[in-house]
């Protein structure tokens, strides 16, 4: 099988992939080569939105995403969301709301509400659940995903 | 030389594509990497195509509109485009969720070929121009002789679509879709209707119930002689439940783990009388 190496960066840091099959996705070397594993992987065809990442700004699936195609782009993962080590306000907010049961699709939810209050600070509740409805959650029920949401934004307008 | 080449202009993409027709064409990855994932797909070496500026946007032309074959769904959202391709738009919108809005392109949609692509029930009905181009030159051709199969082109390995190029609307259209839920949902099936003031024609194209996209062309003619082009208005309070049944009886759908056959005829033609009637109402 064919092999290469190319530098992806990523959360401002450039990263080194030896030897890459060429069909690798980008969810498989985050999670298996660079160690970021926070991009979860379970369907790997687009569907629930687990492995989120933002590329060149742009809210995406890493499942789908060649890895070695997204050179020379800029890749922001969930651990690259905010300071070093400090939980976000979207974080912040998931706990405060009670928004995670198993936790799985966490992740993808929290760079999906990134990207959402980022472009729009004060979401009506259907551009919530439209921003949202790529991300797949088989535990809450999306109540108190929607209320964390909520918060966050309240939390942002109130700093503002 | 790498295995995944990332190309920064189409002159550069085309003379790579010459060089090694074996290629494997990347753009939104939405199909392409399901298939790698699912290990269907086993890539030796890849063109990835985001990075050519030509294949990225959408610009207006006169009467026409010409859609990079790289324009995204997202892109198409724009309020901008929305008036001038309103059913295209509310095509691309229902295409999977945000993040594969973002990704998927219409070039892929059309490469791909899938009885299921949503823009193609819109292309046929508007005749859609399809440029494929290779280091030899560029031909045009309409939408429905590019695809002539489940999955199936008429693109040589060296060539590559460029751009769409569709009339402005000048009229109602609608687009409908069925499926099991509201959001990321493969279409079950789909029509588009689009009334051409300035042509006074009428354009229905249908999705996910045959092979290869495919035009009603019986509803279509039928539909253009019972409307007052005036004011687009129907003459005959037959006219859409008619068209629904010759839109119905254009359709030859199958049974698949998506659907039964008859499901989809009977779809198709509530769709396609409903859209109608929207456009005339």
């Amino acid at each position: 099988m064919s092999t290469q190496s190319y530098r992806l960066h990523i959360n401002g840091t450039d990263h080194d992939v030896a030897e890459g099959w060429v069909g690798e996705s980008l969810l498989d070397v985050l999670r298996d080569r660079l160690g970021l594993p926070g991009a979860k992987n379970a369907c790997e065809e687009g569907e629930c939105g687990s492995c989120s990442v933002l590329v060149d700004g742009v809210l995406t699936c890493s499942c789908l995403v060649l890895a070695a195609s997204a050179v020379g782009t800029e890749i922001t993962t969930v651990e690259g969301l905010g300071a070093d080590s400090e939980l976000t306000d979207v974080q912040q907010a998931f706990i405060d709301a009670g928004a995670v049961q198993c936790g799985f699709c966490t992740p993808g939810l929290i760079v999906a509400i990134h990207d959402l209050l980022d472009r729009d600070p004060a979401p009506e509740r259907l551009d919530v659940e439209e921003a949202l409805s790529g991300n797949l959650c088989r535990c809450t029920g999306y109540g108190r995903i929607l209320e964390a949401v909520d918060l966050a934004a309240a939390r942002r307008g109130g700093a503002s | 030389m790498s295995d995944v080449l990332i190309p920064t202009s189409l002159d550069e993409a085309l003379a790579l594509l010459a060089d090694d027709p074996e290629l494997s064409p990347l753009a939104g990855g939405t199909d392409f990497m399901v298939e790698v994932n699912h290990g269907s797909r086993r890539p030796q070496r890849v063109l990835a195509l985001r990075a050519v500026p030509e294949l990225h946007g959408w610009h207006r032309d006169g009467d026409h509109v010409v859609i990079g074959a790289g324009c995204t769904y997202a892109a198409m959202e724009d309020p901008a485009f929305v008036a001038l391709a309103p059913a295209l738009a509310q095509a691309a919108r229902t295409v999977g969720s945000p993040q594969i809005r973002n990704a998927g392109t219409i070039g892929g949609n059309l490469a791909t070929a899938s009885p299921a692509g949503d823009t193609l029930p819109v292309l046929m009905a508007q005749l859609a121009e399809v440029d494929v181009a290779s280091t030899a030159g560029t031909r045009t051709m309409v939408v429905d002789e590019l695809i002539v199969g489940v999955k199936r082109t008429v693109l040589a390995p060296d060539e590559l679509i460029t751009s769409i190029r569709i009339p402005a609307a000048d009229g109602p259209q609608e687009f409908c879709k069925i499926g099991t839920r509201n959001a990321m949902v493969i279409s079950t099936a789909s029509v588009a209707v689009v009334l051409d003031r300035g042509a006074q024609r009428v354009g229905c194209g249908l999705g996910s119930v045959t092979a290869a996209p495919t035009r009603a062309t019986q509803a279509e003619d039928h539909a253009a002689g019972a409307i007052d082009w005036a004011r687009p208005t129907a003459t005959g309070a037959e006219v859409a439940p008619r068209f629904g049944e010759l839109a119905a009886a254009a359709a030859a759908p199958i049974d698949d783990h998506r659907s039964t056959a008859a499901y989809r005829s009977h779809a198709v033609g509530v769709m396609a009388r409903r859209a109608l009637e929207r456009c005339l109402s």
